[in-house]
C-alpha cells in the first residue's frame, strides 16, 4: 500500500517536472521528429549542431546577466554585435590577421561595447517596466544608425580607401567582407599547447605577484601552498615537452572522441581523489565516504563504454572541437555563476527581486542596472567576434540583426523565462534550437517537398516561442499581483 | 510673449517640430536642387492616404487601452488573405461585370475589405482575449505576436493552392509570388477615382490628386471620429484612460479592450488593402513583417502618447512621416549619389520616435491598472 503511494507520488512529481519543463519537452520531441525524418546521418546533425553551439553559445550566455538584474530578456545585444562588427571593419580595413587581429577587435570593441552599454543602459533606465520592448526598438534604431554609418559616413564623410571593402564608388561598404586570411578561426585555430603556455605564464605572474605583494605587506607567505600549486602547474607544463604529449597538445581541434576520453579519464581520477579526501583526509571509514566516488566512477565507465557502440563512436569521430573556442564558453559560464557570490551579484540579484526593497537597502539601483547592461553588451560583442571569426564571411549588413532573436530565442526553448535563467538553460537551449534549425528545412523538403517550408518554420518557431514566453511571463505575474492582492484584502478582515 | 511661445512649444512638442523642420528643409532642397516639386507632392499625397487607414487603426487600440499596436500585421495578413480570395475568385471579371468592369473592380474590392475586415475581426477578438491576459506588457507580447504571425502566414503562403494566374508563379516556384499585380482587379482603383491633374500632366510629372483615395480615407476617419464619440467609444476611452473608475462607473473593461482590439485589427485588413491598391501590387511574405512599428511610429510623430491619440494624431502624423521620406529620397539621392538613404531614415525616425515615446510614457505601461 505503501509502495504504490509512493509509487503514485513520484508518478505524480515526474509529471508535475514535466509540466514545469513543458517548453523543453516540446522541443525535444520536435528535435527527435525532426532528426528522423531529415534522411540524414544522425552524425551530420551533431557535427553542425557542435559547430552551431561552438559559434552561438557565447552570445546566449551574454543573456543571463540582464536576467537576474531583473532587466528582462536584453533585446539590446544586438548594439554589442554592432560594436563587435565596427572593430572588425577597422581591423581588417587595418590589414592585421590571426590572433593579433582578433586581440586588435577585442581591444577596440571593448571599449565601444562599454559606452553603448552605458548609453543603452542609461535607456533602460528611463524606461523602467518596459526594458524588453525597449531594447526590440532599440536594436532597430540602432541598426539604422549602423548601417548610415557603413553605407554613408564610411567613404563618405570617414576616408577609407581600401578597394577590397569599399563599394566601387567610395561610398559605403560592400554587402559581404570576406574573412578568410585574416581572422577567420582565429580563436578556433589556437593550439591546446598554446593555450597551456599562456594559462602557465599567466600562474607564474600571479604566483610572483601574490609573493611580492605579501612580502611589501609583511603578510604571512603561506609559501607552501603557493610554491606546491606552481610545482603542479610546472609538472604538467613540462609534460608537454614529451613528445606523444606535445604533438597532441599541437592541435587545435580536439575529437569529440578524445575529449569524452578524458572527461571519463577525469571523472575517474576525481573519483579517486575524492575517495582519498574522505578516507585519508577526513578519515572516515570506507562504508560512509564510497557512494559519491563510487557512483562516479561507474557513469565514466558506462559512458566509456558506450564510446565503443559503433553508432556512437561514429558520431565521435566525425566531431572535432575547437579547444579554445570551448574553453571560453565553459570560462563564461564559471564568471556567470561567479558573479553571484560577489557583492555586485547579490546587488543585481536584489535588484532584479524589487527595486524599493534593494533602493532601501541603500544599493544604487539605477547604476547597478546599467553595469548590468554593460556586462551583457561587451559579453555579447565578445560573443559577435567568436561568431564572425567562425563563420568566415561577414554579412555586414545583415550579421547582427537576427542576434537577438536567436539568443533569446535558444534561452527560452532552454526553459528561461523573463526573470529566470542559468546557464544550464541556456546550453541546453542552444543544443536544441539549433538543432532543429539544422533539420527543419531538411525534414520539411523530405516530408512536403519544399525546403522553403522548413525555413520559414523555424523563423516561425523563433518568434514563436519568444511570444509564447513573453505571453506566459505576464499572465504570471498577474496572477500573481491578483493572489496578493486578495491575500491583502482577506487580512484586514481577519483582523 | 515667452510664456506664449512655451506654451506653443509644448503643444506641438519636440519631436513633431523637429520633424516638421526636418520636412521643410528637404522640400527647400528639393527646390534648390530642382526637383520636380510638384509630382514629388503628388506623391506625398498618395502616401498619405496610402498609409492613412492602416495608422488610423493605431486610435482605437491606444484608446481602449492596449497600446500602440505592434500586433497590427493580424489585420494585415487578413486582408492579404482575403485580397488573395478576391484575385482567385477573379470578381472583377464576373460575366455580369463584363460591361461596367469599374463596377467589377469596386465589388472586387469592396468584397476584399468586407471579408478582410470580418476575419479580422474574430482573429481581433481572439486577440483582444489573450491582451487581456498580459495586462501590462501589450507591447512586448504584441510585438512578437505580429511578427510570428508574418512568419506563420509565410508558410501558407507557400502551401496553399492558389489556381489563379495572378497568383503562381509563371513557371515552377512554390505558393504564391512575392509580389502579386493588382492590374487584374483592383490596381489603384480609389487612386483613379475622380483623380485629377492639378497643376501639368502625367508626361510632364504633374501634381496628381488621387480624390477617391483621399476621399476614402477621410472617410474612414469620420467613420472612426463618430464611433469615438458614440456612446460606446466614450466608454472604450474611459476604460483606456481609467481602468478602475471605468469599472465602477459600470464599464466591462475587459469587453472593452477586446472592442478596441478588434475594431484596431478589422481596420488593419481594410487598411492594408487600400495600401495595396494604391501601391498596384499585394507584397506577400515578410514585406508587412515592420509595418506595424512604422504605423506606431507615424501615429507618434503626430503628437499622440501611447497612451493617448486622437484623429488628428492620425492626419498629421501620415503626412509628415510619410512625406518626409518621400520628399527625402530623391534630395538624398542627389547628395548622395547612387544609394537609397529612405530605408535607413525611415528606420532611425521610426525607431527613435518610439523610444521617445517609451521614454515619455510614466510607469512604463499603457494601462494604469495596479
Amino acid at each position: 500500500m505503501k509502495n504504490k503511494n509512493n509509487l503514485g507520488e513520484s508518478l505524480n512529481n515526474a509529471m508535475r517536472s514535466l509540466w514545469n519543463n513543458k517548453v523543453v519537452v516540446m522541443f525535444v520531441v520536435l528535435c527527435v521528429f525532426g532528426i528522423a525524418t531529415s534522411g540524414k546521418s544522425v552524425s551530420h546533425t551533431v557535427t553542425e549542431v557542435f559547430t552551431r553551439f561552438g559559434r552561438n553559445a557565447f552570445l546566449v550566455l551574454a543573456l543571463i546577466i540582464p536576467v537576474l538584474a531583473g532587466l528582462g530578456l536584453n533585446f539590446g545585444i544586438v548594439v554589442g554585435a554592432i560594436a563587435a562588427q565596427i572593430a572588425i571593419f577597422w581591423v581588417v580595413s587595418w590589414g592585421f590577421t590571426g590572433v593579433t587581429g582578433l586581440l586588435m577587435c577585442v581591444l577596440i570593441c571593448t571599449p565601444l561595447a562599454i559606452l553603448f552599454g552605458w548609453l543603452v543602459g542609461k535607456l533602460y533606465n528611463k524606461t523602467k517596466g518596459s526594458e524588453m520592448i525597449t531594447g526590440m526598438i532599440l536594436a532597430y534604431f540602432a541598426d539604422g544608425l549602423y548601417q548610415f554609418l557603413f553605407l554613408f559616413l564610411i567613404g563618405g564623410v570617414i576616408p577609407v580607401n581600401n578597394p577590397t571593402l569599399i563599394i566601387n564608388g567610395g561610398v559605403g561598404v560592400k554587402n559581404t567582407i570576406d574573412l578568410t586570411g585574416n581572422i577567420k578561426y582565429a580563436l578556433d585555430t589556437i593550439s591546446m599547447l598554446s593555450i597551456i603556455q599562456v594559462l602557465y605564464i599567466i600562474l607564474a605572474v600571479i604566483t610572483a605577484a601574490k609573493l611580492i605583494s605579501r612580502l611589501v605587506k609583511k603578510r604571512e607567505l603561506h609559501l607552501k601552498s603557493l610554491l606546491l600549486r606552481f610545482a603542479a602547474a610546472t609538472v604538467v607544463f613540462a609534460l608537454t615537452f614529451v613528445p606523444a604529449v606535445q604533438t597532441f597538445l599541437g592541435q587545435d581541434r580536439l575529437l569529440l572522441l578524445n575529449a569524452v576520453e578524458l572527461a571519463c579519464l577525469g571523472a575517474a581520477l576525481f573519483a579517486v581523489y575524492l575517495l582519498l579526501k574522505g578516507m585519508v583526509g577526513e578519515k572516515k571509514p570506507f562504508a560512509q565516504c564510497y557512494k559519491r566516488p563510487v557512483a562516479l566512477a561507474i557513469v565514466a565507465g558506462i559512458v566509456y563504454a558506450l564510446t565503443y557502440v559503433t553508432a556512437i563512436f561514429q558520431i565521435l569521430i566525425a566531431v572535432s572541437l575547437p579547444v579554445c573556442t570551448y574553453l571560453l564558453i565553459a570560462v563564461i559560464c564559471f564568471f556567470n555563476r561567479w558573479i553571484l557570490s560577489t557583492k555586485l551579484g547579490q546587488d543585481m540579484r536584489t535588484v532584479g527581486q524589487s527595486r524599493t526593497v534593494a533602493n532601501s537597502a541603500g544599493i544604487n539601483v539605477d547604476k547597478t542596472r546599467i553595469i548590468a547592461t554593460c556586462i551583457s553588451t561587451v559579453l555579447a560583442s565578445w560573443g559577435q567576434l567568436i561568431y564572425l571569426q567562425n563563420l568566415g564571411t561577414f554579412q555586414t549588413y545583415g550579421a547582427h540583426s537576427m542576434v537577438g532573436q536567436y539568443a533569446i530565442a535558444s534561452l527560452l526553448v532552454g526553459g528561461a523565462s523573463v526573470q529566470k535563467a542559468n546557464n544550464k538553460q541556456a546550453i541546453l537551449g542552444v543544443v536544441l534550437f539549433h538543432t532543429l534549425f539544422v533539420v527543419a528545412p531538411l525534414s520539411a523538403s523530405n516530408l512536403f517537398g519544399s525546403a522553403l517550408i522548413g525555413e520559414y518554420f523555424r523563423v516561425f518557431i523563433c518568434y514563436g516561442v519568444i511570444a509564447l514566453s513573453l505571453a506566459m511571463h505576464a499572465w504570471k505575474v498577474i496572477a500573481k499581483k491578483k493572489e496578493e492582492k486578495a491575500q491583502s484584502d482577506a487580512a484586514p478582515a481577519e483582523s | 510673449m515667452k510664456s506664449k511661445l512655451k506654451s506653443a512649444y509644448q503643444a506641438i512638442g519636440l519631436p513633431r517640430l523637429i520633424i516638421s523642420a526636418f520636412f521643410l528643409i528637404v522640400l527647400i532642397m528639393a527646390g534648390v536642387y530642382n526637383i520636380g516639386i510638384p509630382a514629388l507632392l503628388g506623391d506625398v499625397l498618395r502616401r498619405w492616404g496610402m498609409y492613412g487607414v492602416l495608422v488610423l487603426a493605431m486610435v482605437p487600440a491606444i484608446q481602449c487601452g492596449i497600446g500602440p499596436n505592434f500586433g497590427i500585421s493580424l489585420g494585415i495578413v487578413c486582408g492579404l488573405f482575403s485580397s488573395l480570395i478576391a484575385i482567385e475568385l477573379n470578381i472583377a471579371a464576373l460575366p455580369c461585370f463584363a460591361s461596367t468592369p469599374v463596377l467589377g473592380q469596386w465589388c472586387s474590392m469592396l468584397f476584399a475589405m468586407v471579408l478582410g475586415a470580418l476575419i479580422a475581426w474574430f482573429v481581433g477578438v481572439a486577440y483582444g482575449l489573450l491582451l487581456n491576459r498580459v495586462k501590462g506588457s501589450e507591447m512586448t507580447v504584441s510585438t512578437y505576436v505580429g511578427l510570428s504571425i508574418i512568419a506563420f502566414m509565410n508558410i501558407l503562403w507557400v502551401t496553399l493552392p492558389f489556381k489563379s494566374g495572378d497568383i503562381k508563379w509563371p513557371i515552377g516556384g512554390e505558393g504564391a509570388r512575392n509580389t502579386i499585380s493588382l492590374e487584374n482587379s483592383f490596381g489603384e482603383l480609389l487612386n483613379k477615382t475622380g483623380g485629377f491633374y492639378l497643376i501639368g500632366s502625367e508626361e510632364s510629372g504633374g501634381l496628381f490628386i488621387p480624390t477617391g483615395l483621399l476621399v476614402f480615407f477621410f472617410l474612414m476617419c469620420l467613420l472612426i471620429y463618430l464611433f469615438m464619440r458614440s456612446k460606446t467609444g466614450k466608454a472604450m476611452t474611459a476604460a483606456g484612460a481609467n481602468p478602475n473608475f471605468a469599472r465602477a462607473s459600470g464599464i466591462n473593461v475587459d469587453k472593452m479592450r477586446i472592442l478596441g482590439t478588434a475594431v484596431s485589427t478589422s481596420l488593419g485588413a481594410v487598411g492594408i488593402i487600400t495600401y495595396a491598391q494604391a501601391f498596384g501590387f499585394l507584397q506577400m511574405y515578410n514585406a508587412p513583417l515592420m509595418m506595424g512599428f512604422h504605423c506606431v511610429a507615424a501615429i507618434l510623430i503626430g503628437g499622440a502618447s501611447i497612451s493617448k491619440a486622437r484623429i488628428s494624431h492620425v492626419i498629421i502624423g501620415t503626412f509628415l512621416f510619410q512625406g518626409l521620406l518621400v520628399i527625402a529620397l530623391p534630395v538624398a539621392n542627389k547628395v548622395l549619389v547612387g544609394t537609397d538613404l529612405s530605408d535607413i531614415m525611415r528606420m532611425i525616425i521610426s525607431n527613435g520616435i518610439i523610444i521617445y515615446a517609451l521614454t515619455k510614457a510614466k510607469g512604463g505601461t499603457a494601462s494604469n491598472e495596479e
